[in-house]
Order: structure tokens, then C-alpha cells, then sequence
């Protein structure tokens, strides 16, 4: 097999100097790959997805991405490697000032220099392939609508079709269907599957929905406190892996109590 | 059944609140939220009370004698026939007056928004310089138009420069402050997104930074502009420019119907240039 596109080693972030965010964590990502990370809220998912693309820096280990030791670069290098790791938000994190299709020209700026990216002069390719794009997501009626007006799960898929015109090989969605309805969930679950399949652009994807990360996923990595407990096939998941993946201490209080419901009704729920 | 005693009492009230149990109905809490509300009331109506004694207000006779004031006034200051042929010499100078008011606010808007955008916690450059750009939008801001106005004079003489200059570093200070505000407040999240897209700094303020912020910064330079116009009359007084210089000419000679002109003058300016801006607002909200 060939080297793997993201290569995590012995991952470790603290955000306070003492507790750890994520403890030794070892894991990869192969070309064309849909992996979903699950576990707990606060269990480190958002961090380990940050620390692909260095929007967080880590404490300790390295993150190879495509043969390039992304901890390490700096300034221009770092802008090559982010511009091809897109990201999807749980919040979408659009320009809600600006229509759709400026929202997916935002993704070539990782391509432009400063002043052409500043003042937003995007060739006239990129502006024909950003509208395919918009198209291929479905939304080609709504490119030319300010994104304030559009729903959740349209919002969403210009945040898909963003990420998908920086022609990337990975992309990192955090929590993507977390604000959303069912029906608009599965279509922004079936675009990511589609875009690893026939573009094969791995996916990285953080899931709360263990039900969704079952149905979609390549492969699943479940994270616990920081650590990794799971890392394997669907197929391998079982209930007792679940409900260890979702169990709390008993001193944890108030939080474990919260949880607890939350865990046996994901149980339930991939049974 | 347990019962035990409570002590009552705002005070009891407010201890009590740390030893309730959880999960059980408070017969007390909106008494409780009353009284305190009550005794908010009661401590500024007495130091009102307090504090207009100390200064010898009396409330009674000011009731009495603001009318008959207000109709002195009237009588004096409304604007006689032949105060309208001094148009000539209004006019020019309100005019001058409202452009330095808005050129003053248009040039500290520029900067102000270059070091709030450097300065904010958000999108900032990190560093001491949030702090600084907070230091120096504090020292501007809370040192008064007309402080600045007499410290200048002494620098620039009586001229048209030193009120606008005044002018300038308050609405320096003053928009800092408010679009460091705007742009903390307006959410890191598209700005996160281009900065995992692999932009640049200068995309980031250009493609995200400025669209979303730019109904507030328009919102904040109008009300500036219109902050600016009444405060440059008052710096006029001072500086012997403008049509504060004008109002104080005529005021010191006696003819207030003309005076009266003048005010009249500002105050259509004023609310012309309040109907503008709200027009403004209106649209690109």
C-alpha cells in the first residue's frame, strides 16, 4: 500500500499547559479515505481536525500531510499545504454579507496573491468553475443569492461546494451536519461520500451521529478523553464498543448524569 | 415533614440563594426579585434626592422659573426680518463648518478602522497590540473636544486646522473604540474558514473582515458626522472659525435675533443630516 495522505503520530495538544486536549494520538488517513471520528463532546475531535491543517498548533508529535511535515512549515509553505486540506463547518462560517458563488470563489484564495485575492479578482475560469461547482451541489438556482437567505442545509453545501473548488485531496468537516435536519443531513452526508468517491478526495469527518458514521463511513475512530479507543471498520463497532466510546466516569458529576441517556440512546440507535 | 425556619429580607434573600436545593419550587424567588428591584429604586431616587440638595437644586422653583426662561427666549433669540439678510455670512460658514465635520470624521474613520482591525482579539496581530490600540482609543476618547481645542491652540493659533484636528483625534479615539466593538463582536468563523483555505492576511480583512463589518462602520461614521457638526460649533467658539464663530460674534454684540438664525441654521443642518443618514442605514441594512 502506499504511504497514507495524513499520517498523525503520537499526538498531543494542551490548550492549559497540565490537562491534554488529545494524549498520543496515532492515526491515518488513506487517498480517497472516508474516515469519521466519534466520541463525546470535549473528547478532542474538533482538536485533532485542527491540528491537520495547524489551525491549532501542536503541543507535541508531528502530522504529515502528503509527505510534508505540516508542523513545521511557516508563512508561505503553510498556505500551500492549508490550500489543499478544505474544511467544513459546523457553523458554515460564511460571508453572510456576500452571495454564494463569492462565498465559493473564497476558496481559490490559497491560489491567488495578496492583492488579487484582497480585492477579489478571480479569473474568469475560476468564476465558470466555482458556478459548476454551485451546480454540482445542486444549488446553481441560489448562486446568485446572498447566503443570509439560504437554509441550513443549503448554507451547509455552499460550504461544501467551497471546500470542493480548492481542489483539495483532504477534507476535515467538523461536526458538518450537526445544526441540521435529517433530510438536509443526508444529503450533505451523501455529497461528502460522493466527493471521496468520485473525486477521491479523502474525508476526514467528526461525527455525533454514530447512526450516519456506521452508514457512511470507510473506516471509524473513536476518540475518548483525547485518546484513541477505536480504530476500525463499521463493521467492527459493536454495542459494547459504543457504549464504551460514550461511558463517563462517575466522578464527573453533573456532566456524566447529562451524558449518560445520550449514550444509551446512541446504543439504540446503531443497534 | 422537615420544616425549616428562613430567615426573611433582602439580604437573607440574596444568602439564601446559595444554600437552596436544587430542583425544587422557590415560593420566594419572585418576592425576592420584586423587593430587590424595589430597593434599586429607592437608592436612586434618594441619591437624586441627595445629591440635587447638596447643590442647592430646588426642584419646585425650577418648575416655576423654566417656563418664564423658555419664553424669554423665545422672544429674544426668534430670528427678526432683517436678521435674514445676514444669510450670506451664515450660510458660507455652516457650509464650511458641516465639510470640516465630515472630512474630520472620513480621516479618522481610516485609521481608526487600520488599528482597530490590527488591534482586535479576533483578527488582530496579537501581541501587546490589542492593548495598545485600546490605550490609545481610550486616551483620544475620554479626553473632551474642547480639552483638545485648547491644548491645539497654542500649537496650530486660531485656524480652521486646529478644530479640525480637535475633531479628529476625539472621532479617532471614539470610532476605534466602536469598530474594535463591531469587529469582536461580528464571530471568528468566516475568518477561520479563509485562514484554513490557505489566505493571506491581507485576504482575510479584504474578503471577510471588511464585508462583515462594513453596515456598522457606515453606521458609526454617520453618527460620527452628525456627533461632529454640533460639536464643531462649540469648537468654532474657540478656534474663531466656523459658524460657532458667527453664532459668537452676533451673541456678544447684542443681536440675538440674528444669533437665533444661527442656531436655528445648525439645527435644520443637524436633523437634515440625521434624516440623511438614517436614509443611509435604511439601505444597506
Amino acid at each position: 500500500m502506499a504511504e497514507p495522505l495524513l499520517a498523525v503520530r503520537s499526538l498531543t495538544k494542551s490548550y492549559d499547559g497540565w490537562s491534554k486536549a488529545l494524549d498520543g494520538v496515532s492515526m491515518e488517513v488513506a487517498r480517497g479515505e472516508f474516515v469519521s471520528i466519534i466520541g463525546s463532546s470535549g473528547a478532542g475531535k474538533s482538536t485533532l481536525l485542527r491540528c491537520a491543517n495547524r489551525l491549532v498548533d501542536p503541543t507535541q508529535g508531528t502530522v504529515a500531510f502528503d509527505g510534508c511535515d505540516v508542523t513545521r512549515v511557516k508563512g508561505r509553505e503553510l498556505r500551500q499545504v492549508r490550500r489543499c486540506i478544505s474544511m467544513i463547518f459546523q457553523h458554515y462560517n460564511l460571508v453572510y454579507r456576500a452571495t454564494s458563488i463569492e462565498n465559493v470563489l473564497q476558496g481559490r484564495l490559497g491560489y491567488k496573491s495578496t492583492v488579487a485575492g484582497a480585492l477579489g479578482l478571480f479569473s474568469e475560469e475560476e468564476k465558470r468553475r466555482a458556478f459548476e461547482v454551485l451546480d454540482q451541489v445542486g444549488l446553481a438556482d441560489f448562486a446568485y443569492t446572498r447566503t443570509d437567505q439560504l437554509s441550513g442545509g443549503q448554507k451547509q453545501r455552499v460550504g461544501i461546494a467551497r471546500a470542493l473548488v480548492q481542489d483539495p485531496l483532504l477534507m476535515l468537516a467538523d461536526e458538518p451536519i450537526a445544526s441540521l435536519d435529517p433530510k438536509s443531513s443526508r444529503t450533505v452526508m451523501e455529497q461528502l461520500r460522493w466527493a471521496a468517491d468520485e473525486l477521491g478526495i479523502a474525508c476526514l469527518v467528526n461525527l455525533h451521529q454514530v447512526d450516519f458514521a456506521l452508514e457512511f463511513s470507510d473506516r471509524i475512530v473513536a476518540l475518548k478523553k483525547g485518546r484513541l479507543v477505536f480504530d476500525g471498520l463499521p463493521s467492527q463497532l459493536d454495542e459494547t464498543a459504543i457504549a464504551d466510546i460514550y461511558e463517563t466516569d462517575e466522578d464527573d458529576g453533573e456532566e456524566a448524569a447529562d451524558n449518560a441517556p445520550d449514550a444509551a440512546r446512541v446504543v439504540e440507535e446503531a443497534a | 415533614m422537615e420544616r425549616t425556619l428562613q430567615p426573611s429580607g433582602l439580604v437573607a434573600g440574596l444568602r439564601a440563594g446559595k444554600d437552596r436545593r436544587h430542583g425544587q419550587y422557590d415560593p420566594s424567588f419572585f418576592a425576592r426579585r420584586t423587593a430587590s428591584l424595589v430597593a434599586v429604586a429607592l437608592v436612586a431616587v434618594a441619591l437624586g434626592a441627595l445629591s440635587g440638595t447638596y447643590v442647592g437644586f430646588d426642584f419646585v422653583q425650577a418648575i416655576l422659573d423654566v417656563p418664564s426662561g423658555f419664553a424669554w427666549m423665545a422672544v429674544q433669540f426668534a430670528p427678526s426680518l432683517p436678521s435674514f439678510g445676514k444669510l450670506g455670512t451664515i450660510l458660507p460658514a455652516l457650509g464650511s463648518t458641516i465639510l470640516a465635520s465630515i472630512a474630520s470624521s472620513c480621516t479618522a474613520a481610516v485609521l481608526a478602522y487600520i488599528v482597530a482591525v490590527l488591534g482586535s482579539r479576533t483578527v488582530g496581530v496579537g501581541g501587546p497590540v490589542p492593548l495598545i490600540a485600546r490605550g490609545i482609543a481610550s486616551l483620544f476618547r475620554n479626553i473632551p473636544v474642547v480639552a483638545w481645542a485648547f491644548i491645539l491652540l497654542f500649537s496650530f493659533k486660531q485656524s480652521e486646522f486646529t478644530g479640525f484636528f480637535a475633531l479628529f483625534l476625539t472621532s479617532f479615539g471614539y470610532l476605534t473604540r466602536c469598530f474594535l466593538e463591531s469587529i469582536d463582536e461580528m464571530g471568528s468563523g468566516p475568518v477561520e474558514a479563509l485562514r484554513a483555505a490557505g489566505a493571506t492576511y491581507g485576504q482575510i480583512v479584504a474578503q471577510a473582515v471588511i464585508p462583515m463589518s462594513i453596515t456598522s462602520v457606515v453606521s458609526w461614521v454617520l453618527y460620527m458626522i452628525e456627533t461632529n457638526i454640533r460639536d464643531a460649533t462649540l469648537i468654532g467658539l474657540l478656534t474663531g472659525t466656523g459658524i460657532g464663530f458667527v453664532f459668537d460674534v452676533y451673541y456678544k454684540s447684542f443681536r440675538y435675533d440674528v444669533a437665533g438664525l444661527v442656531i436655528l441654521a445648525i439645527i435644520l443642518a443637524v436633523v437634515a443630516c440625521e434624516l440623511t443618514s438614517n436614509f443611509v442605514r435604511r439601505r444597506i441594512l
